[in-house]
């Protein structure tokens, strides 16, 4: 295994596998598949890889018709065209019916870096969340990317898998076991709890470790199923640390802190502090420079930290 | 088209009146100046998209350096004409442009993509002087150029609104709607380019979802059509001059173009569509366009 991956490397590899084992699954994309990584379905199984062209509402609502007819459909685009410009035709040929189709969406957030405000999904986990029936994965690195992917398609009804381009650091384990639904404790700890999904996993891990030498244990929770919410997850992480925080990779309105904030605000009142974009688009930059710049970093969550230990 | 503005707050610049005067010759020399430019500044930010640059360089160059009316020095002057780049990861050509009529600096070129820069990795209208629509998400500039056209007949003002469309572009649902929109509205100060360069980012548009026969297409959405050698500036210049004669319909130059045009390694060659060129092919391309 190599330590870096990107997401979407591990998608491709695992849609092939899948389409190697189970005649159902279906691929469509819309002119980007040497970005998605759905090329190496495309190349081991064309008949069943449908290039849909620059064309992604009509991709969706094709996948629907796919998915209604027995086929278990991928469709992928990067995230801010799969969850924006196509919200009304998930919402109404996908979500509504119930259909079986995985919506697995690359470039998402703002570490796509240089290509700008324009390509940064950071709005796609409030919509996606938003649609009843829709489990919602946003998988912390290539080992559960791939796992996630071969989940998604041995359940029913729509899913939205939540990728990344750049590689990322591999921190899950080969014997790791991704549920969906189920959260992950990465590292234990009592002091606080940093739920975190997406790439900020790493990052939460990363502050922990910076806390552990100052005698601060978190807990690092990895929420890689954002719907449906390991509520009981959050209590406990709630009732035995007594301080929450979240961080993800996208807007702070409708995403992972303002999910885990109700759960939490109707079950077990603890301090909380948010780490995710605050009502901004971002610009052209390095990714990590973003990161930086846009308060998405390790240094970030453990400020936050020692804020939340602090109201206590 | 070289004659003073009618009305205005500002008068036109001397620079870009003197732009205006570019002979055949100078404007050719001024399209691989662009280009040069593209590759420089790609190659300092080492991401981008140099494919679609290249083949719109012509296009750009006639617009700005013989058709529109602008003023470099007041980018909102409301009479200026306005150019819309639909195909928005074509960002780099439309920056040289700016750069070389006088909105900012050449130098300036360099900052392409670095955290800070006004020049984004795809078209910002907050940020960039000159940079009429925020792009990047295809398909949405001719919708937006009708609202800009359906301006300029209510406030009575004789601006035109040019459009570049890629022809991968010409796939998205909304291009069709915006196209029988602005023959619905009678949009005569209109004039869309596909650059028709015939590939796409996954490969050939025929086999990605073919789009021919595509003067036909826009032709029954009640357009008046005109098909050049999108190289030639002697033919975009026509076409151009000729639409302007078109009355109470819309006009689009279907523009024969070769992706990532004037570097023999990039031409047709969809690994340049979203790839740079670095180290011993970056000087291998400057020195093609040298
Ligand atoms: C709505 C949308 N879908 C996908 C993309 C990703 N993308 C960027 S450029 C491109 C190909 C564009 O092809 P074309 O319009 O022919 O442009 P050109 O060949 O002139 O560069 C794609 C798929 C995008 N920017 N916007």
């Amino acid at each position: 295994m190599p330590v870096e991956m990107s997401t979407r490397e591990a998608y491709g590899r695992a849609l092939v596998e899948l389409g190697r084992t189970n005649d159902k699954v279906v691929v469509l994309d819309a002119d980007l598949s040497r970005s998605t990584m759905t090329s190496y379905f495309a190349k081991e199984f064309p008949q069943r890889f449908f290039q849909c062209g620059l064309a992604e509402q009509n991709m969706m609502s094709i996948a629907a018709g796919l998915a209604a007819s027995g086929k278990t459909a991928f469709a992928s685009t990067f995230a801010v065209f799969a969850a924006g410009r196509c919200f009304d035709q998930l919402r109404m040929s996908i979500a509504q019916p119930r259909l079986n189709v995985k919506i697995v969406a690359t470039h998402s957030g703002i570490s796509v870096g240089e290509d700008g405000a324009s390509h940064h999904a950071i709005e796609d986990l409030s919509l996606m969340c938003s649609l009843p029936g829709f489990t919602v994965l946003v998988p912390a690195d290539g080992v559960e990317a791939g796992l996630a992917v071969i989940a998604a398609a041995s359940m029913e009804g729509p899913v939205y898998i939540r990728l990344g381009r750049p590689k990322v650091c591999v921190i899950c384990d080969v014997d790791y076991r991704f549920t969906v639904g189920k959260a992950v404790t990465m590292r234990p700890g009592k002091d606080a709890a940093i739920i975190a999904t997406g790439i900020m996993v790493w990052e939460a891990w990363q502050a922990a470790d910076k806390l552990a030498r100052e005698g601060i244990e978190c807990r690092v929770i990895n929420m890689s199923t954002m719907k449906p919410l390991d509520e009981e997850a959050i209590v406990k992480a709630a009732a035995e640390t007594g301080a929450i925080v979240t961080a993800e990779e996208h807007l702070e309105h409708g995403g992972l802190g303002s999910m885990v904030a109700q759960v939490v605000m109707r079950n077990r009142p603890v301090p909380m502090d948010s780490i995710a974009l605050k009502d901004v688009y971002a610009k052209s930059g390095k990714p990590e420079e973003l990161l930086q710049r846009y308060g998405l970093s390790a240094r970030h969550i453990e400020e936050a930290v020692r804020g939340v230990l602090r109201r206590k | 088209m070289a004659s003073a503005p009618v009305s205005g707050t500002a008068p036109e610049s001397p620079s870009s009146a003197r732009l205006k005067g570019l002979t055949l010759e100078e404007m050719k020399a001024m399209a691989r100046k662009l280009r040069r430019h593209v590759i420089t500044m790609l190659g300092a930010a080492g991401s981008g998209h140099p494919g679609g640059s290249l083949s719109a360089a012509e296009i750009l160059t006639v617009l700005y350096f013989k058709e529109m009316r602008y003023n470099a020095a007041d980018p909102n002057w409301p009479e200026r004409d306005r150019f819309v780049l639909s195909k928005g990861h074509a960002a780099p050509i439309l920056y040289a442009a700016l750069a070389e009529s006088g909105y900012f600096p050449v130098e300036e070129l360099s900052t392409l993509r670095k955290l800070g820069s006004r020049l984004q990795g795809h078209a910002d209208r907050t940020l960039t002087p000159g940079v009429e629509m925020s792009s990047g998400s295809l398909g949405q500039g001719l919708s937006f150029s009708i609202g800009v056209a359906l301006a300029a007949r209510l406030d009575s003002r004789p601006y035109r609104i040019y459009v570049l469309l890629g022809d991968g572009e010409c796939q998205e649902g909304q291009v069709w709607e915006a196209a029988m929109a602005a023959a619905h509205f009678k949009l005569d100060n209109v004039v869309a380019f596909v650059d028709h360069n015939g590939l796409q980012l996954d490969g050939r548009t025929r086999d990605i979802m073919n789009i021919e026969p595509l003067s036909d297409k826009w032709r029954a959405f009640g357009w008046h059509v005109f098909e050049v050698d999108g190289h030639d500036l002697a033919e975009l210049s026509k076409a151009l001059e000729k639409a302007r004669g078109v009355k109470v319909q819309p006009s689009v130059i279907i523009a024969h173009t070769v992706k990532g045009k004037g570097v023999s390694f990039m031409e047709n060659n969809v690994e340049y569509h979203g790839k740079v060129p670095s180290g011993e092919d970056l000087e291998r391309a400057l020195k093609e366009l040298a």
